[in-house]
């Protein structure tokens, strides 16, 4: 069974507190080993672990959990993959057409964490209100935060404008 | 006046008008997270707030005369609960139950509302984590002293 680093030359082992293999890629090779991992077995993305390490430089650190369910006539095996993102400007080209399940992850990533996802193809807020001011999983995010809590604005609607809303749906139906 | 023989009884509009809305307390089925468990219980079979009129959970606002706002509310979801209070009919009431709705708990961050009173009126706060059925219906009866004591537009 070939080793975690020969599946794909950029990758370099680190150390491991719990035995999974772990290996680190650097931030541009990331897309040409997810497609290099997937095409030896690594099906299934499990989950994906951003951690900030504020202050520390690089600040961010992704942890991609990874599975080869063993299908393939490969053994089963998993494996980590770690990349590290700077602080400044956190970009990190997409796993989405790798793995599907890469998609809410990483909406959930930039939701929390502010990190951009390049060629994400929808890349919104995923569990916070579309309006959230900052990333509240950031270390430097206060854990209270002293803001009026939003509610809404009543629908104001003027007597003109509901009319003219009932009269299009009348023509809608007649045509 | 001797010879009269049906019973009478005599009393002012007020008082009946009071004695209605008191008696028939109807909550909107608005449980947030685990103090609704306990709400539930309150409703069902053992501890039975059918015995003090407020049995019936509406499922739809427009129905419903009392919010119990069970659970810790998110900011999220501050606009969704403002709005079902703003459909309810008047004369409507809230009940804040438990720790989190009142002054937002344990959860003290950045996602929860630090009591619904930010958001809506309270009438009755019920303290608790979770506050155990029994609380939940002294808290009812709280609020059925307080409707007692309200003047209506007929008195």
């Amino acid at each position: 069974m070939p080793t975690p680093t020969e599946l794909f030359d950029g990758l370099e082992e680190a150390p491991s507190a719990d035995g999974m293999p772990t290996v680190y890629v650097a931030l541009d090779r990331i897309a040409d080993a997810g497609r290099a991992l997937l095409a030896a077995g690594f099906t299934v993305l499990l989950d994906m672990i951003p951690l900030d390490l504020y202050p520390r430089e690089p600040r961010f650190e992704i942890s991609y959990l990874l599975l080869n369910p063993g299908v393939r006539g490969t053994a089963p095996a998993r494996l980590r993959l770690k990349v590290r993102v700077p602080g400044a400007d956190p970009r990190v080209p997409t796993l989405s057409g790798v793995w599907a399940s890469a998609n809410w992850a990483e909406r959930e990533a930039f939701d929390l964490f502010g990190i951009i996802f390049d060629g994400h193809p929808d890349l919104r807020r995923i569990l916070l209100p579309d309006d959230w001011e900052g990333y509240p999983l950031r270390k430097d995010y206060p854990v209270q935060i002293n803001t009026p809590v939003k509610t809404y604005e009543p629908l104001q609607v003027s007597q003109d404008e509901f009319v003219a809303n009932l009269e299009a749906a009348r023509d809608r139906g007649k045509a | 006046m001797a010879d009269i023989e049906i019973p009478v009884l005599t009393t002012t509009v007020d008082k009946v008008v009071r004695w209605a809305r008191r008696s028939s307390i109807w909550p909107v089925t608005f449980g947030l997270a685990c103090c609704a468990i306990e709400m539930m219980a309150m409703s069902a079979s053992r501890y039975d707030i059918a015995r003090f009129g407020a049995e019936v959970f509406r499922g739809s606002p427009r129905q419903s005369d009392l919010m119990i706002v069970a659970g810790r509310l998110s900011r999220k979801m501050a606009p969704v609960l403002r709005r079902i209070y703003d459909q309810m009919p008047e004369p409507k009431y809230v009940i804040s139950m438990g720790a989190c709705a009142s002054v937002g708990g344990v959860f003290d961050n950045y996602a929860i509302v630090q009591g619904v009173d930010q958001v809506v009126p309270v009438d009755v706060f019920v303290p608790g984590c979770p506050p155990r059925p029994e609380a939940l219906i002294y808290g009812i009866i709280q609020l059925q002293k307080k409707i007692d004591q309200t003047k209506t537009t007929f008195g």
